[in-house]
């Protein structure tokens, strides 16, 4: 190793964040662009009488309108469940979902065309829960999907009747979880280029990924994809509500084109919780056998999900629910049946964690409750079911290195566990819970056969190496590790280094930014880009020392003969060397996943399927008030297994920062619809943690060394959230001695539950 | 109606025809380019447009730029002096206070407006201090640490 991995290093792109220079989407010069606005459905179910636009088309500084009938081709980010149109043709499905859009020469003009936008929709009996979408006579959302199931999974592994006749007690809860939304700190925004003379259309965009917002692009504008380039700014978070391609992106373009010109789409706070895409309302019924030992024997998991108005990414997210059951414990007998129901309300889809955290958290808190009753202690019960890698899960997992035994063991130390727990004062409570994640989908949503990553790499006559990648760097630092790979393996320092990321016409294809995937196989493909650039770097040295390429050596930049004190050369006079031979130097680096890695062979079976795993366990310490029930978090202990630390600071960052986005969701966060309108859609009323109620959060990185990951690594950003809202719960049991079922602990339910729970005492009491 | 506001940003003095209605933030980002000033949200609720207007932290998307005659405006974009970051800046970058960057130059400037008042400020003090300004990355604990190393900076 060259020493450039490792390091605590800052963010490459950190000081254009820090000075103000960092252009954000909504940044970008628009002064020669029309503003486009968007007309949105008032009514949560219904059909499409007459959209009048004339009014608007008439409206002098009115440039375009389009409705539904400038695009009939629907869009999606799952090839089989594309449902969804940019703007809505015959029905609408939710409040907020597009109707029509306006391109004027200034937003003054652009709102008042809205205004003049005549829409006539005859309203339908609205579904706002699974339970009313599944009842029997309900009206259906999609004429295709009966039951208004978008999709419905049953797996079973192993024979899961006699695993529960195995255990020594069998317990069943149903756990309700909220609706949450990213809320990442930059709203929505686009800016469509149509250059009519060429039909060629550029658009910027706020994007994870992308190459789908190329594809969807290409599909709803029926354009060539070589007319089409995209290109993603700095982008100002994400956590999945940018991994599919967003209506507005595809409405900018459509107004772009028609109008023949500039369109900047700047969405409002309200839109950008609209255009939604959180993680869906989850019920998870969950029964676990163990033995007296806390050996897990049987499970059985039912999530109904509401999903909202569309696909989105839906069938995913159900699968995950299921996949990630295994994974993490020894669980020998599987019962897993999902429900993806369609409701009147914004389409949920990929969040942070995706699918697997609502059940992480019921298992979680299941499993402590059992080992309470058990008389173990919450780390024994996790210790009695640990895997030992490598192995298989049960449904087809591939499991290569496992740190959770050290991340608990860490923890647990940490926390003082063994002297603390069950010993504080009064109203002051420990929990702890585990959790995983995956280091990347092992099949792409999108399969065509290619590798999984490219990373493209120049050398040239100034000595200085360019990395071209088109992964997406939303804040999480993923560009940094791609050129902190590139300097370790070519012993360069990163001032030689410069990255060039996300233009679809100079950077190579990649598939995004979404199930952790960029450090395992962005990072992996950088690798294999350097050991070429290098091999060639070596040759060049050799022929000009006249040795054979294996005599050479490297020390940091300089190149000398093996044994030799002399004859050193300079990266910069190998660099002349080697493009003597060929001038400017292109190499490239590729990764694609091992077929054992790509899951079961089930229907789903790739679904969770991944190269390595994240694990994390976390003990969490609360206070809560005795008057109103108020939760604090005092403090979070948490360790996360991401393999290696390429850079243990952004680690440490992405570990902090999904322990708390845990803490919100544990907390505080949910979305509330009235009639489907949704009232939340702003930063009061949809309430995260502030920086007051935000406690120390005290890392452990626990380097585990897969043998696939780059240097060893995996990821490091979503393992650690599923496993707050567990160990959130399971510390409240421990200062009230009351168990909980819901998501969030917001104090008013928690004091509705604490009367229902003191009252229920006192029968029981009076009773004996 | 509109009228000619004079108001120093950054040093330099700025005179602009504002409407009555215009925001500070529009006239800093759209007529002026100084687009460090973010809007994340519909108005007062994010502190992403935190300027400093003589000294004191300001929301620019509810102030009126029309108010702001007379005034010395400070955004991100004058916080570096001679081509060097600030403490905070610097702070910032070497111990990851910033992931996505959004919210940083918000959280930057009302940081600065803390360390100018109280150049020792203890954890509690910059809560309350930043309690405005929201974050979705950090979980705010690389912000409180850049602070801190800010301020002992400062100090020294």
């Amino acid at each position: 190793m060259s020493g450039a991995i490792g390091q605590r290093v800052p963010l490459i792109d950190g000081i254009e964040k820090v000075t103000g220079r960092a252009q954000y989407t909504a940044d970008l010069d628009s002064r020669d662009a029309l503003v486009g606005r968007i007309l949105r459905s008032s009514v949560s179910h219904g059909r499409i009488v007459k959209i009048d636009t004339s009014k608007a088309q008439a409206l002098p500084g009115v440039v375009a309108v389009v409705t539904g009938e400038d695009c009939a081709l629907t869009y999606g980010v799952i090839p089989i469940a594309m449902n969804e149109y940019p703007m809505s043709r015959e029905k609408v499905r939710y409040r907020g979902e597009p109707i029509a859009a306006v391109a004027a020469l200034d937003a003054e003009t652009a709102a008042r065309a809205l205004d003049l936008i005549e829409v006539t929709i005859t309203a339908l009996p609205a579904c706002y829960t699974p339970a009313q979408s599944r009842a029997p006579g309900a009206v259906l959302l999609h004429d295709d999907k009966p039951g208004n199931l978008e999709r419905e999974v049953h797996h079973v592994f192993g024979d899961v009747a006699a695993g529960f006749a195995e255990a020594d007690l069998v317990r069943e809860e149903t756990f309700d979880c909220a609706e949450i939304n990213h809320a990442q700190m930059e709203p929505h925004a686009a800016i469509a280029d149509y250059d009519a003379a060429r039909d060629r259309l550029t658009l910027h965009s706020v994007s994870q990924v992308p190459f789908y917002v190329h594809l969807m692009l290409a599909r709803c504008l029926e354009m060539d994809t070589a007319q089409i380039r995209v290109v993603k700014p700095f982008v100002g978070g994400g956590f999945g509500a940018r991994t599919e391609t967003l209506n507005f992106e595809i409405i900018a373009a459509l107004l772009a084109r028609k109008a023949g010109g500039k369109v900047m789409m700047r969405l409002t706070r309200e839109e950008t919780f609209l255009t939604h895409r959180g993680r869906p309302a989850t019920q998870v019924k969950l029964k676990i056998g163990l033995t007296g030992t806390g050996k897990i024997t049987a499970v059985e998991c039912e999530a109904v999900m509401a999903g909202g108005g569309y696909a989105g990414y839906g069938l995913v997210t159900i699968l995950y629910a299921g996949a990630l059951l295994h994974g993490i414990y020894e669980v020998p007998n599987v019962k897993y049946d999902g429900y993806r129901v369609y409701t009147n309300a914004p389409p949920c889809g990929a969040m942070r964690g995706h699918g697997t955290v609502d059940v992480r958290h019921a298992f979680e808190c299941l499993l402590d409750r059992m080992a309470r009753e058990l008389g173990l202690d919450p780390f024994a019960v996790r210790r009695a079911n640990l895997l030992s890698a490598p192995m298989f899960t049960a449904n087809g997992l591939m499991v290569n290195s496992y740190g959770l035994g050290t991340c608990m063991d860490r923890v647990e130390t940490a926390s003082g566990w063994p002297d603390r727990k069950g010993k504080l004062a009064p109203g002051r409570g420990l929990g702890m819970a585990c959790s995983h994640y995956v280091s990347g989908a092992a099949k792409p949503v999108h399969w065509t056969g290619e590798p999984h990553a490219v990373v493209s790499m120049k050398l040239d006559f100034d000595g200085s190496v360019t990395v071209l990648t088109g992964a997406s760097d939303i804040g999480q630092g993923s560009t940094t590790i791609v050129a902190l790979a590139a300097s370790e393996i070519l012993g360069i320092g990163l001032n030689r280094i410069r990255t060039v990321t996300n233009d679809s016409v100079i950077t190579p294809k990649d598939n995004g930014s979404y199930s952790s995937r960029v450090t395992f196989m962005v990072g992996n493909a950088a690798i294999e880009a350097a050991k070429a650039m290098r091999a060639k770097l070596v040759a060049a040295a050799a022929k000009k020392l006249e040795v054979s390429p294996d005599d050479i050596e490297c020390e940091g930049e300089t190149f000398f003969v093996r044994g030799s004190s002399q004859s050193e050369l300079s990266f910069q006079d190998v660099a002349i060397a080697a493009l003597a031979e060929e001038g400017t130097i292109n190499v490239k680096g590729t990764f694609s996943t091992p077929v054992e890695a790509q899951g079961g062979k089930h229907r789903g079976g790739a679904v969770g399927s991944t190269m390595g795993f994240s694990y994390g366990a976390q003990v969490v310490e609360v206070s809560v008030d005795p008057d109103t029930c108020q939760i604090t978090v005092e403090k979070v202990w948490a360790a996360l297994d991401c393999g290696f630390a390429i850079n243990p600071l952004a680690v440490e960052g992405q570990i902090e920062g999904s322990v708390w986005m845990g803490m919100g969701q544990g907390l505080c966060e949910e979305t509330h619809y009235i009639d489907g309108l949704p009232a939340h859609a702003n930063l009061t009323d949809y309430r995260f943690p502030t920086i007051a109620e935000s406690p120390p959060i005290e890392v452990h990185i626990v380097e585990s060394i897969d043998p696939l990951g780059p240097f060893g690594a995996k990821e490091a950003g979503e393992g650690a959230l599923s496993g707050f809202p567990p160990a959130l719960v399971n510390a409240v049991a421990d200062a009230l001695g009351m168990d909980v079922n819901f998501l969030p602990v917001t104090p008013d339910r928690v004091q509705e539950a604490l009367i229902k729970f003191r009252r229920a005492n006192r029968r029981k009491e009076a009773a004996e | 109606m509109k009228r000619i506001v004079s108001l120093e940003i950054n040093g330099r003095v700025v005179e602009e025809v504002v409407a009555d209605n215009m925001l500070l933030v529009d006239l800093l980002r759209d007529r002026l380019g100084l687009t460090g000033a973010k809007k994340g949200c519909d108005g007062g609720e994010c502190g992403a447009c935190t300027v400093l207007v003589d000294g004191r932290p300001r929301l620019s998307c509810i102030t009126l730029a029309a108010s702001c005659e007379g005034t010395r405006v400070e955004t991100i974009e004058g916080q570096a002096k001679g081509g060097h970051l600030s403490a905070l800046q610097r702070a910032f970058h070497e111990n990851l206070g910033a992931q996505c960057g959004f919210c940083t130059p918000g959280m930057i400037l009302a940081a600065e407006s803390l360390l100018r008042d109280n150049p020792t400020p203890d954890e509690d003090q910059i809560r309350v201090a930043l309690g405005g300004n929201l974050c979705r990355c950090t979980g705010y604990v690389k912000i409180i640490e850049s602070v801190l190393v800010a301020a002992a900076e400062v100090r020294a």
